[in-house]
């Protein structure tokens, strides 16, 4: 299905390009039609051929090689903010569950944090970091996967409160009638029930992993992730046009490589599930 | 009470403590609030050992609430309620008892064993024995071939009988049963009531069983329970005289039609007596089961 999906995107691409206005064009006055010269939009073809072409004029690696490097680089730091935060999500939800008045406290909170806009957050992230403890601002890398952290564990724990929440009163008068206590109902009973709820957040966390880290990357100026790279291409755009998709492309392949995971991880949970619930 | 059970039996020897016995309990719901509800009054039962009892009434007549007393899930206002000579609290803490409900609450996530031997992990049981023991209960429900199974893969008749399973699968000498046949049509229905009878007789287990279907309640029980609501109290205990062997052929006799019979004329005094109170008429017209009754 991704090959084929990309096909499509390469292919109105170029139609777009092959039949839209070079300089822009007008909409009922209003400037909405992108230019299609090859400086602002260059031939699909010529971003791959500029990935097998050394990054920077004489030197040794190839732009593919630089951008898989960043790409892994920022795939691992995005893994550490989604594993931090659905373990973080998961343990606010149990909280949550466990104590009325945690969840009328803590909700609210949880809510406005989202709408934080994250890159002013990456900065000051940072600058706390380092107030905290030296080393931590100096781990630029730390702050980045704080931000995916941030973003990550919120749809975790909505949707694993709501689905520790939804067990039937049956269940939990039988778990009652055997005199099985909190801790044992949430794992014998509760965890296996919000299953059908977590499964679905882990999708939104894993992008938003991603958008946490590329975002923080291009605010902190972090080295070494693809964040970075589509900020120092972009500045070169107007010498060499397809360098800066290239590292798009980079940027595209992370978020592919984290939903293919994240697809496994709710293979592994749903199976032996009654397939309405998939 | 019209039938109650003294500790020595009519030979006059000292019978096994009862494996229930309900003393004066009464259950009030939102107690000093508005919309305070009296859900059982002075309520006393006592059931034997492998006694089937079914509880049977209009709705709100506190039948479940009195199962869930039984079954320590809900705390009396007043009385004392005794599972096989124990505090209620604590026969629970033992499973004492096992219960199965209307919906068969299997845990979708884990097979048909699985299912089973839930009760038998939290007792802590090694994986050998809890295996030869679901295996002997899959036995008992005759659902052998089924083990490996997930339960939404299982019809909704084959889902109680392993929720009857599971609730047997500790051995407890008292099953509670709350309308377990409810949701399945009338042919699965009797069907699962032979079943049961066979596995209540091949065990050797008291029930007490909440329905509301007449015939149902006759079929299976000893004694019928009768309850009348607002506030929930016992107004009658019908004893069925059926013998301990029941076929399809007992659904068909006259002592069976006579026992009907009896608990549909208890059910209807209730009704006579609610609408006497709600209209003051004394003749209210009878022509119909209660509320809420099944009479089929």
């Amino acid at each position: 299905m991704y090959p084929l999906a990309f096909a499509i995107v390469a292919g109105l691409w170029e139609a777009y390009k092959a039949i839209g206005p070079k300089r822009g064009g007008d909409v009922l006055g209003v400037r909405l039609l992108a230019r299609t010269d090859d400086r602002s939009m260059p031939h699909v073809w010529q971003m791959f051929q500029r990935l097998s072409k050394p990054e920077v004029r004489g030197g040794q690696q190839t732009v593919a090689r630089v951008v898989a490097d960043a790409t892994w680089y920022s795939f691992r730091v995005a893994l550490v903010a989604f594993v931090v935060g659905t373990l973080l999500g998961l343990a606010l939800a149990v909280v949550m569950a466990r104590f009325k008045w945690a969840e009328r406290a803590l909700m609210p909170y949880l809510a406005v944090s989202q709408t934080v806009p994250i890159i002013v957050l990456a900065p000051l992230l940072v600058t706390l970091l380092t107030y905290a403890h030296k080393s931590w601002g100096e781990q630029r890398w730390l702050a980045a996967a704080l931000l995916g952290v941030f973003l990550a564990f919120f749809p975790v724990a909505v949707s694993t409160l709501r689905g520790l929440q939804s067990v039937q009163p049956a269940q939990l008068e039988l778990m009652d009638s055997y005199a099985a206590g909190w801790w044992k109902t949430l794992f014998k009973l509760r965890f296996p029930s919000a299953v059908p709820y977590i499964a679905p957040a882990l999708r939104l966390a894993g992008a938003a992993a991603v958008v946490g880290v590329v975002v923080a990357e291009i605010s902190i100026g972090l080295r070494f992730g693809v964040g970075r790279l589509v900020l120092s291409y972009g500045q070169e755009a107007t010498t060499d046009p397809p360098k800066l998709f290239t590292a798009v492309f980079g940027a595209a392949v992370l978020g592919l490589i984290m939903a293919l995971l994240i697809v496994a991880i709710d293979k592994l949970m749903m199976r032996n599930r009654p397939a309405e619930n998939t | 009470m019209t039938d109650q059970h003294s500790p020595t039996d009519h030979r006059g020897e000292f019978s096994p403590a009862p494996a229930v016995e309900v003393t004066a309990v009464s259950k009030v719901f939102n107690v000093g609030k508005t919309d305070r509800v009296d859900a059982l009054v002075d309520v006393d039962l006592i059931v034997k050992p492998g006694e089937f009892v079914s509880l049977i009434g209009p709705s709100g007549c506190g039948k479940s609430t009195l199962l869930r007393l039984i079954a320590d899930l809900l705390q009396p206002t007043q009385g004392l309620i005794r599972v096989n000579g124990k505090i209620a609290k604590e026969a629970r803490i033992d499973q004492d008892y096992g219960m199965a409900f209307q919906q068969s609450g299997l845990f979708e996530w884990r097979t048909v064993s699985r299912n089973i031997e839930l009760p038998l992990e939290l007792k802590c049981w090694d994986k050998a024995k809890r295996r030869q023991r679901s295996a002997e209960m899959l036995d008992l429900v005759k659902l052998s071939d089924f083990a490996e199974h997930m339960p939404w893969q299982l019809s909704g008749g084959m889902q109680q009988r392993v929720a009857i399973a599971r609730a047997l699968a500790a051995h407890p000498k008292l099953l509670l049963m709350d309308e377990p046949f409810g949701a399945l049509d009338e042919m699965t229905r009797e069907h699962m009531q032979a079943e049961l009878l066979r596995i209540c007789e091949e065990t050797g287990t008291t029930v007490i069983f909440v329905t509301h279907s007449i015939p149902e309640a006759v079929y299976l029980a000893d004694r019928v329970v009768v309850m009348s609501p607002r506030p929930g109290r016992i107004t009658k205990i019908v004893d069925v005289a059926l013998g301990d062997h029941r076929d399809d052929a007992t659904r068909l006799g006259t002592s069976f039609f006579d026992s009907v019979r009896e608990v549909r004329e208890a059910l209807r005094q209730i009704e006579a007596a609610a609408l006497d109170e709600q209209y003051g008429v004394s003749d209210a017209p009878a022509a119909s089961a209660p509320r809420g009754i099944e009479d089929r």
